[in-house]
């Protein structure tokens, strides 16, 4: 009788087993759909983290609206605004590159990837580009907020900002633009290396329309980064 | 709480025998330990690391009540009590009580109950493992290279301003919450995707429901704390000012995401132990649990219910009163899902053929200990008996009737119940009485006297105290000590068990939940063959069988006797 039952449920049966499937899954069906329920509530859990800092920008921004509305001038809207555009052309080569490994594109599917790569390059140097002026400018967080006199003066749409109309506790702004966005930030370069073993594992030909989990995980990850920030932009940016 | 000795003492004694149908023999060495991704083994490592965890925090615990024994300096230091006040709290909390029953319980009955091989994510399970031994380290490291005096509540300013190792205890929690909320998320996956194909949601053990939404409140609230630490840690090391009144910040927007995980992670201590709870008290007392929907969707509202009632930690806070009463009012309903619970145990219970064997003996204990700790909660989610009783210690004695009293009894209970299964082994049922008179009388008479004295005011935390308190205070200690003994008595009834306890039949008591279906202990893919599924607490399903003492499932000998007579369609039935 065990014997029987061996071939049905045993260790006998990862070998009936397709490749890629774990001994513990049935098929490769609730394998796929485990893995992409469990990205799915991860990515509840990377909001809820998120969440958090929102709070805080909610409290403080009605707390103190004026210091939002001075503060903001300070932030480049060109560069946050190419930023956005490169974060959206990078979700939809990732969304491309998903459908490359479905279909078994091994080429379209590297080019997709390293394209989705590149623009997350060119978002973090952008982003870098913006860090530098905040610091060059002593525009920082918190307890660090010293702003040097070369920071006032003509603001990047053409306006004004006085010294003497800088509000009190205008080091709130830096303290959540450079939190949220370094969160951000650490986040994309998380998912730079995510799509970096992705290109690797694509280069031995591990994806096709049997599998492609793994690129369908980290795409929905990605679209999730991309996501955030297109809720950051307007609200550190465009503020009125 | 234990060690084992099983696989090495099969390697010293006999040649190691690679047996698959036990998974304690299924390999051998160290290493198929350490990097296992079976969810039994993962179980036991938990069990002991939680084990260390808890008895360094009982002995933090012992050392506090020594120092009341005295109004004034008893054996240590102002700085050294606020110090094992605070690392006793921290880690019951994040070290033992948040893994507690999840962690240990929960991952080895699992995918058994589910008729599954393992979770969903064996490695991501062995991950959260190594995360939370990662976090006990730093609260190790705490303990012996800094200090740590801001209660585990890490209340901003005082957090910031102290000089001792807020840092790395943030970080340690930051990490112990990653731990938290990788397993809430291996559960639920598994409990969406691996049931066996016949196990519909109103066919799965309400443990599971307890489980289930304990991982939904792991998922949505542990995130919560996390960047909340993280904030504090960026408040710490680059003074970003969002909780520092000198930098413009609000205190108590930190009180506010604190208590908004941390009052809904009591539900994550407490859930499962009323899923353990539900499981001990049907099998014990013989009779079909009463109820079955109404405990399911009870765990789901307190799940939800548990969302809204932070407020009612900032009572005093400064906190606007239409919030203050609104969170009252939201506080007290989540007493309706509770007391549904504990109605439909007791009703399950009525008439019932009750064994008083040491499962049974903690489940009642749950009963009578969760019942006062719930009835006392009621005093505090009043808006002014709060503002006499806060920060008091009767809200000790009412935090304590809950965790301790509830969630922790939860858990030995469920020790008892399920060890036969883990281990293979029966214990000293002698012993097991012995130790839960000890813990039942030594707790009440620790955290009574707690109730009396913070009524009459006497606060929470503090060093000295005036000398009319003092025979609350040695009572107190006298019970802590008298709770101590019952607890060791429950390590050496286990310990005692691993080396003499008689061979453990495959269903002891008589539970229907598919994880008493398999051998004791287990498969090492956990079944054979899966059995069967039928309702859960269709106690006619089992019968008792005098040669192998202990119960057998007619519907799963049936479908045995169907597949060696090699009737055809069996497949389908037993996958």
């Amino acid at each position: 009788m065990s014997q029987a039952i061996d071939s049905i449920h045993g260790d006998q049966g990862q070998l009936s087993h397709e490749p890629h499937v774990a001994h513990h899954f049935e098929s490769a069906e609730q394998q796929y759909d485990s893995a992409k329920l469990g990205m799915w509530v991860f990515l509840v859990t990377e909001i809820l983290f998120f969440s958090g800092l929102f709070c805080v920008y909610a409290v403080y921004r009605s707390l103190h609206p004026e210091v939002f509305l001075y503060a903001h001038q300070w932030l480049d809207k060109g560069l946050g605004a190419l930023n956005t555009v490169v974060l959206i052309i990078s979700s939809f080569t990732m969304a491309w590159a998903v459908r490359n490994a479905q279909l078994g594109q091994k080429k379209a599917l590297m080019i997709n990837l390293t394209l989705t790569l590149v623009c997350a390059g060119t978002f973090m140097g952008i982003k870098a580009k913006e860090y530098s002026q905040k610091f060059e400018h002593g525009t920082t967080w918190g307890a660090s907020f010293h702003p040097h006199d070369n920071a006032f003066g003509e603001t990047h749409d053409g306006g004004e900002l006085k010294k003497e109309d800088m509000p009190p506790n205008t080091q709130l702004f830096f303290s959540i633009y450079f939190a949220l966005t370094g969160l951000h930030g650490l986040h994309v370069l998380i998912g730079m290396g995510l799509i970096l073993w992705l290109l690797v594992r694509a280069a031995k030909g591990t994806f096709g329309p049997e599998y492609f989990t793994p690129v369908d995980i980290v795409g929905l990850y990605w679209h999730l980064v991309d996501l955030i920030w297109i809720f950051l932009f307007p609200l550190l940016y465009l503020i009125h | 709480m234990t060690s084992i000795p099983m696989p090495e003492e099969g390697t010293l004694t006999t040649k190691p025998v690679v047996d698959e149908t036990n998974y304690l023999k299924s390999a051998y060495g160290i290493k198929s330990w350490l990097l296992t991704q079976d969810h039994k083994r993962i179980a036991i490592m938990y069990m002991i690391g939680i084990g260390i965890a808890f008895l360094l925090g009982g002995l933090f615990a012992l050392a506090v009540r020594l120092e009341l024994w005295t109004p004034t300096k008893t054996i240590v230091e102002a700085a050294t009590y606020n110090k094992l006040f605070t690392l006793h709290g921290a880690i019951m909390t994040f070290l033992v009580l948040v893994p507690s029953i999840p962690a240990i319980l929960g991952n080895f009955v699992l995918p058994m109950m589910l008729g599954a091989k393992d979770v969903a994510f064996p490695k991501l399970n062995l991950l959260s493992f190594y995360l939370w031994l990662l976090g006990a380290i730093g609260f190790v490291v705490v303990l012996f290279a800094g200090d740590l005096d801001t209660g585990w509540t890490f209340y901003a300013p005082y957090s910031i301003r102290t000089q001792t190792a807020v840092a790395l205890a943030a970080t340690g929690a930051f990490i112990l919450g990653f731990s938290s909320i990788l397993t809430g998320l291996n559960f639920m996956v598994t409990i969406h995707k691996m049931r066996a194909k016949t196990m519909g949601w109103f066919r799965m053990p309400l443990l599971l429901w307890g489980l289930y939404a304990t991982s939904v409140i792991q998922i949505v609230a542990t995130p919560v704390i996390g960047i909340t630490v993280g904030m504090l840690f960026l408040e710490k090391l680059f003074h970003i000012g969002f909780f520092d009144p000198k930098l413009g910040g609000d205190p108590v927007l930190f009180e506010h995401f604190f208590w908004f995980y941390s009052h809904p992670v009591v539900y994550v201590m407490i859930l499962p132990a009323m899923g353990v709870i539900s499981e001990i008290i049907t099998a014990m007392s013989r009779k079909h649990i009463f109820g079955y929907t109404f405990i399911a969707f009870s765990s789901i509202a307190i799940a939800l219910f548990g969302f809204l009632v932070w407020g009612h930690h900032m009572f005093v806070s400064g906190q606007s009163s239409l919030m203050s009463t609104i969170f009252s009012l939201l506080t007290f309903s989540v007493s309706i899902p509770s007391a549904i619970k504990v109605f439909n145990w007791l009703a399950t219970m009525y008439k019932g053929s009750i064994s008083l064997a040491p499962p049974m003996l903690f489940a009642m204990g749950f009963l009578f200990l969760f019942g006062i700790g719930g009835l006392t909660g009621l005093f505090l989610g009043t808006l002014n008996t709060d503002v006499h009783l806060h920060d008091t210690y009767f809200i000790v004695a009412h935090f304590h009737y809950t965790m301790m009293g509830s969630a922790l009894i939860g858990l030995i209970g469920g020790l008892f119940f399920y060890w036969p299964k883990i281990f293979g082994r029966m214990y000293s049922h002698l012993l097991g009485t012995i130790s839960f008179i000890l813990i039942f009388v030594g707790f009440n008479l620790t955290f009574i006297p707690q109730f009396l004295m913070g009524s009459m005011g006497m606060p929470r935390r503090y060093y000295n105290y005036p000398p009319e308190f003092q025979a609350y205070h040695q009572w107190s200690t006298v019970g802590s000590f008298v709770l101590a003994a019952g607890l060791f008595t429950a390590l050496w009834c286990f310990i005692h068990s691993l080396f003499r306890g008689e061979k453990a039949p495959d269903n002891p008591w008589g539970a229907v939940t598919l994880d008493w279906k398999t051998s004791s202990p287990p498969h090492h893919h956990n079944f054979d063959i899966v059995p069967p599924v039928t309702d859960p607490y269709d106690m006619d399903d089992v019968y008792w069988d005098e040669e192998s003492k202990g119960y057998i499932s007619r519907s799963q000998q049936a479908a045995l006797q169907e597949l060696a007579a090699g009737v055809s369609g069996t497949q389908e039935k037993n996958s």
